[in-house]
């Protein structure tokens, strides 16, 4: 079996939909998104990811019209958009809030787009049940925002934004307002009828488990700048900086100084403790200051000493028991915490490991990463 | 129901049935009586003395001939219509000079809001009689107006406003700007500034999402304060005598006349309760419009 992946970024011939070149946006004093460069590709499900101030509403705001560039250009399909109103822009948004107009029935909501072109009013009434089709609202058309709930609020608004079909839909915190288990469901329909309508999503959170689900590449910002755009499973296995391996998921860092041969380097990070041994393609010059991290579920914890490239003693300090998972806190010879995790296969009677345990801590020699900085 | 929920209720009830109930009923009573030369002076008055055949003789002389007499004269249903005129057009004046003012103090950055609202309500802090005479100085010939348009070379002779009926519309819109002002505020502030962006994001212009959003949302308010304009103003008095002339006829002025003029109270009392009753209407409506938002909000 044989399956194309979806990979534009990596190929040279593709034309980006929307590109970024050098844009920097000023608030006053306060730089809001520094002399940034990004390509987004067509059908991409782009995330932008980082913690509120980072700059990523700003990004949005600017393709949806609402805030023009200080400096640098922003093309759509080529064309530079800045002086393109938001109401002519190919693009639309859902908004945080979605902003559904209160006084207006969801179907008018939705055909409110519509109305503004010129359709006929046949074809409005068809796009708008294709869309209540497609966001399962069909039942609801009559009803007014305030008579629904809030998960078929979302949908209203999402159904809004894609009935005019954009090239480029905007989603600003689309699942913020969720309680968790309607986000998951409500995630995987994104995808759904992302990948349905063929639309290039870009969508702003501060969430990183949702970024991680539901996007093609994900953007990871931080004070206004970009600091990775890779895929999800490359953010997570290969950050880029010691910032984005704290910022997605759980993480242990580590920082010593490097001695490296070849792709093998040892780092002494604690008298009297064995160097830590990983693998890297960086160099690192002899005594570099290094930082070594490694995921908590890479961390093998036991009570009996392993064999294995990594080994460090512990002791048990706390358990955080999450059912399927649970997260030990071991603090090692030197006081450093650090964290491993285990899937709960047995039941919780049956654990071997409790508090102030002595426990070992092993991890092979590619488990982590090395970072400079 | 238990002792004390009646209490409650009996509280606000009897407040009203004191207040508003007893003196509506006088009213209806003297509408009912007949002109006379006395203290008080209207007939019957009821003598509870004389038993019940005092009381058969009261309600006997009681007739509607006052109501019959509003209606002879064509004075009191060209002032009744004159004042409905004045009232609806004042309103709509008010509502054309309130709403910019409202829309503007909803937009305003955030902490200039109180400064602003405060501003709006300063005027109360005056009398309003002294508020009207301030005008009568304004207006007049010799008045603050005319000397600066003399001077400023507009005009060569003073205009005549003061005691016409562009100085009753001056007078009512001024007087209950406020009212207008204040019920289209509480209605704009509210309004999420996302609607207006999401309402651009989906191909309006700026005015278009003006018509279609920003005015439908804040219909509630102005439909309130165009209640709280019109009513009071059909039944204006100060006003009218104080600023408009001989011409201009308001139900207000002529109640007025028939009782501190005239002295027929029971006259004066049937042009009362006419004038009520035409009230009810909006007054029904207005709290219609308000029972309807209020469960639109619940």
């Amino acid at each position: 079996m044989s399956q194309t992946v979806f990979a534009p970024w990596d190929d040279p011939t593709q034309k980006p939909l929307i590109q970024f070149k050098g844009v920097t946006k000023r608030f006053g004093d306060f730089t809001a998104i520094d002399n940034l460069s990004l390509d987004i590709f067509e059908q991409e499900f782009f995330a932008l990811l980082g913690p509120s101030g980072c700059g990523k509403t700003t990004m949005m705001r600017m393709l949806a019209g609402f805030e023009t560039p200080t400096s640098g250009t922003i093309l759509l399909s080529g064309q530079d958009i800045a002086p393109v109103p938001p109401n002519k822009r190919a693009v639309n948004m859902m908004f945080q809030s979605y902003a559904l107009f209160p006084h207006l029935s969801v179907w008018d909501n939705i055909a409110f787009g519509l109305r503004r072109g010129n359709s006929s009013k046949d074809e409005i009434a068809q796009r708008v049940e294709e869309m209540l089709r497609l966001t399962r609202l069909e039942k609801f058309s009559k009803r007014k925002p305030h008579q629904i709930s809030g998960g078929q609020r979302q949908r209203v608004a999402l159904a809004r934004s894609l009935a005019k079909a954009p090239k480029l839909l905007l989603l600003d915190e689309p699942l913020g307002a969720l309680d968790a288990k309607l986000r998951q469901d409500t995630q995987f329909e994104l995808m759904d009828i992302q990948e349905k309508t063929g639309t290039t999503f870009v969508i702003v959170t501060h969430d990183q488990e949702e970024a991680m689900t539901v996007a093609s590449r994900v953007a990871v910002m931080d004070e206004g700048r970009l600091i990775q755009v890779a895929t999800p499973p490359e953010i997570y296995e290969a950050p880029a900086t010691v910032y984005v391996a704290d910022f997605i998921g759980d993480v242990n860092i580590l920082e010593g100084k490097a001695h490296q041969a070849g792709d093998k380097v040892e780092i002494a990070w604690a008298d009297g403790e064995l160097p830590i041994r990983g693998t890297t393609a960086r160099t690192f010059a002899p005594g570099q200051t290094c930082h070594f991290a490694i995921r908590p579920e890479k961390v093998t914890i036991s009570t009996e000493r392993p064999d294995s490239a990594n080994v460090l003693r512990g002791k048990v300090i706390d358990i955080a028991y999450l059912g399927n998972l649970s997260t030990y806190h071991v603090r090692l010879g030197n006081g450093t915490m650090m964290k491993a995790q285990t899937a709960n296969t047995r039941r919780l009677a049956n654990r071997g490991i409790t508090w102030e345990d002595d426990v070992w801590l092993s991890f092979t020699d590619t488990a982590g990463v090395l970072l400079e900085h | 129901m238990n002792p004390r929920r009646i209490f409650l209720i009996a509280v606000p009830y009897l407040w009203l049935l004191a207040l508003f109930l007893v003196p509506f009923l006088i009213v209806l009573k003297i509408s009912l009586s007949d002109i006379a030369l006395a203290r008080p002076p209207y007939a019957p008055q009821l003598d509870l003395s004389a038993g019940w055949n005092g009381l058969r003789s009261f309600f006997a002389a009681l007739d509607l001939e006052n109501f019959v007499f509003l209606t002879t004269d064509d004075l009191y249903w060209k002032a009744y219509l004159s004042s409905l005129q004045i009232a609806a057009v004042s309103t709509v004046i008010t509502l054309l000079v309130g709403y910019p003012m409202a829309y503007g103090m909803a937009r305003a950055a955030a902490e200039w809001r109180p400064t602003l609202l405060m501003l709006v309500v300063l005027p109360f802090w005056t009398s309003f009689l002294i508020r009207v005479y301030a005008w009568m100085g304004i207006l007049s010939g010799e008045g603050v107006l005319n000397q600066f348009l003399l001077w400023t070379g507009l005009i060569s002779a003073p205009l005549t406003i003061l005691n016409t009926n562009l100085a009753v519309y001056i007078g009512i819109v001024y007087t209950y700007l406020p009212f207008m002002i204040l019920p289209i505020y509480a209605a704009l502030e509210k309004m999420d500034d996302s609607l207006l962006e999401a309402a651009e994001d989906l191909g309006c212009s700026r005015t278009t999402a003006f018509w279609l959003v920003t005015v439908p949302l804040s219909k509630a308010g102005i439909i309130a304060g165009c209640f709280l304009v019109f009513i009071p103003a059909i039944g204006e008095f100060v006003i009218p005598s104080l600023l408009g002339g001989s011409g201009t006829l308001m139900i207000g002025k002529v109640l007025w006349e028939e009782f501190f003029s005239n002295r027929d109270w029971p006259v004066a009392s049937a042009v009362a309760i006419i004038l009520l009753l035409i009230l009810i209407i909006p007054i029904v409506l207005f709290q219609r419009n308000e029972q309807k938002q209020r469960e639109a909000e619940g």
